[in-house]
């Protein structure tokens, strides 16, 4: 099994809703990225989800896409994510780490290094779940096939606008969780309303059997409360990113840290 | 005559084109290609569109016979589709017919479009002052000052025009921005591709609108050049596409005739200043569809460049990568200086004052009319008016030209005091 489906399973055990911290690799600053996630795991994270800078992301919102600018500047392209992940793994064996970006860098990785490099390298620095958000399950057969041959996750989204069937279809080659992007709209928007995360999720889980995730437009620990008392696990990305952003270098970890235990305590309470 | 049937029903062209769009598109991607396949083939949609083109585009556009030009370069003779003569000024407003008259049978009355030289959100702005849309167009910064005359045609036809600020200010940050206004607004809202790029059915739609201008010119050639006969080569710019993929489309089961795409250089093919994906870039996923791309060796989309806003891409539509691949059409860079030559022979040879990035086209075929014979015939997709780029050329040879003449102040006759 897994390290996220082991994770998953122990705060059932629990009674327990997952945290789920999202940062861009790299940013503030290109050194700081292991530091961070233990910071985070420290505050009660139980997944971390590390972003893969990208020059043009789409499905991002502006906080996102500023993140991910410094970081491109700083040099950090996927190479670097995976080191950072490996430096982690040197002092965390337990919390799951999930890579979130888009095709390109991938596809440009395995071009540079040889079919297969992504997932044997994944799984050689850590790495657990893969989330690629301009991936469908439709273009990704193969690349999935070579997740899962390291037994690596392979994580997909669905959508407010998704269908029954597609609903089916992801079912069908989601592995570790379901990520349900809780409104329409880009990472960051400001326009999430729980009460329909609440009503659509009884329809996800009709078909889709393993953990569901929630995340964007998650700002506060009132909302994720509120999503945590129908979701399994809440995803908070934008909001981290805006906090540390102007923060100098030795506050950065401490900023976070403040920050989730918040959260985690209103997600326990 | 050559079997082609692309792309597959997934829209793949080869390994090329696909479906790259994250979940919440997923499924505005599955109605409008249910919707396209619905009207594409309905007696009334075609009429509709026949019609608009006749009575509205002003189609068919001529064949001019460039004989001045041609003669003065000693070899094949040169003719020009002249999609400049369209409404609006170039061959965009084919498409965005089409796409318009599909937003209005799904009862979408918001449009949204992205732009780089203005010329697709020009005739996207004129279509939806026609049908009472809704429209707002994304266009880099960048843009936005460089094409500034099409900037306030867009406002004056009633769109509010948005400056993109994010990346590199150009056609794929508005490119982003439009996709990310269309996942936000999925529910009333019609997402107008102007180029053969993005996810399927994008592609193939595109270039089925924009095939009017290669079916004309298949009964019009055989009317210039004796009967049975088609040109020897058939030349045309390549940005996104659009209207390369509209003149070669029905010229690609016509083996004999040579297709040939014309990249915008830049400062040349190696200076790592140009837009020319085909040759220089190498494939991956971009906006929705996988095709070569201009990256670097982490899979970051670099920065392009050329004289012409609306060739400035990285990336091009996954048809051309195709047919690239398959040797059915090849594809050649010229350069800023080049095609800013071309424009200024076109303008004095033949009165034609062509757009910068028809005048890529008009460069390659000044290029390759004297090897070829008197006999043979060159057919070049003159894709749009230049009156959108006098500043820019006026610009760079030190010209007077003043882009807003006395607008403002009492000197106005008729302003009010």
């Amino acid at each position: 099994m897994s390290r996220i489906a082991d994770t998953f399973e122990a705060l059932q055990a629990r009674g327990r809703k997952a945290l789920i911290p999202y940062v861009t690799a790299g940013f503030p600053f290109a050194d700081i990225t292991p530091a961070l996630m233990h910071g985070m795991v420290e505050a009660g994270a139980d997944v971390i989800e590390l972003g893969v800078p990208f020059s043009d992301p789409m499905a991002d919102g502006p906080v996102i896409q500023k993140a991910g600018e410094k970081a491109l500047q700083l040099g950090i392209g996927l190479a670097e994510v995976l080191e950072m992940v490996r430096v982690f793994r040197q002092r965390n064996s337990a919390t799951p780490v999930v890579l979130m970006g888009y095709a390109n860098p991938v596809e440009r990785y395995e071009q540079q290094r040889g079919p297969g490099s992504f997932a044997r390298d994944c799984a050689a620095c850590g790495v657990d779940g893969v989330l690629v958000v301009d991936y469908p399950p439709e273009e990704c057969e193969q690349f999935g096939a070579e997740l899962r041959g390291s037994g690596i996750d392979l994580i997909f989204l669905l959508a407010p606008t998704s269908t029954t069937e597609r609903m089916q279809q992801v079912a069908r080659v989601a592995r570790g969780y379901v990520y349900y992007v809780s409104l329409k709209g880009v990472t960051g928007s400001g326009a999430l309303k729980t009460e329909e995360v609440a009503a659509m999720l009884p329809r996800i889980r009709e078909h889709v059997k393993i953990p569901v995730g929630v995340g964007f437009g998650i700002r506060d620990a009132q909302t994720a409360r509120a999503i945590a008392s129908t979701a399994d696990a809440v995803v908070m990305g934008s909001r981290i990113i805006e906090l540390i952003e102007d923060q100098p270098h030795e506050r950065v970890v401490g900023v976070t840290i403040d920050f989730l235990r918040q959260i985690r305590k209103a997600l326990d309470a | 005559m050559l079997q082609y049937d692309q792309p597959d029903t997934r829209g793949h062209f080869g390994p090329y084109g696909g479906s790259f769009v994250s979940e919440t598109l997923t499924h505005a991607i599955d109605e409008l290609r249910a919707a396209y396949a619905r009207y594409q083939n309905d007696p009334d949609f075609i009429a509709e569109f026949r019609s608009e083109l006749a009575h509205y585009v002003g189609r068919p556009s001529p064949v001019y016979h460039a004989a001045r030009m041609s003669r003065e370069l000693g070899g094949a003779q040169i003719y020009l589709k002249r999609e400049d003569l369209n409404h609006t000024g170039a061959h965009k407003i084919n498409n965005v017919i089409g796409q318009a008259m599909l937003a209005r049978r799904m009862g979408k009355p918001r449009i949204i479009a992205e732009t780089g030289a203005g010329q697709h959100g020009v005739a996207t702005a004129t279509i939806c002052a026609r049908y009472g849309l809704e429209c707002v167009v994304y266009m880099g910064a960048e843009d936005v000052k460089r094409q500034s005359p099409n900037v306030y045609r867009m406002q004056l036809l009633g769109a509010r025009v948005v400056p993109v600020e994010s990346g590199s200010r150009t056609l794929k940050d508005a490119l982003n921005e439009a996709m990310r206004d269309w996942v936000a607004n999925v529910d009333n809202t019609f997402y107008i591709i102007g180029t053969v790029a993005g996810p399927h059915p994008y592609p193939m739609m595109v270039r089925d609108f924009q095939s009017v201008i290669g079916t004309e010119c298949l009964t019009q050639m055989p009317e210039l050049l004796g009967p049975g006969r088609q040109p020897d080569a058939v030349v045309a710019c390549v940005g996104g596409g659009s209207n390369a993929m509209g003149i070669f489309y029905p010229y690609i089961a016509h083996e004999a005739v040579q297709l040939i795409g014309v990249e915008a250089a830049g400062q040349g093919l190696d200076s790592g200043k140009h837009s020319a994906s085909l040759e220089r870039g190498s494939p991956g996923v971009l906006h929705g569809n996988r095709t070569y791309i201009l990256q670097d060796e982490n899979g970051q989309i670099t920065e392009t460049h050329s004289i012409s806003a609306g060739l400035d891409y990285p990336g091009v539509g996954p048809e051309h990568a195709w047919l690239q691949d398959t040797g059915r059409a090849r594809y050649v860079g010229i350069t800023d200086d080049e095609a800013l030559a071309a424009f200024h022979h076109l303008c004095r040879t033949e009165g034609i004052i062509p757009a910068l990035e028809s005048s890529h086209a008009v460069a390659y075929a000044m290029q390759l009319a004297p090897t070829m014979a008197p006999g043979q015939a060159i057919l070049v997709n003159l894709s749009g008016r230049g009156d959108k780029d006098i500043g820019t050329v006026a610009d760079l040879a030190g010209g007077e030209y003043f882009d807003r003449p006395s607008q403002q102040g009492a000197t106005v006759k008729g302003a009010r005091a």
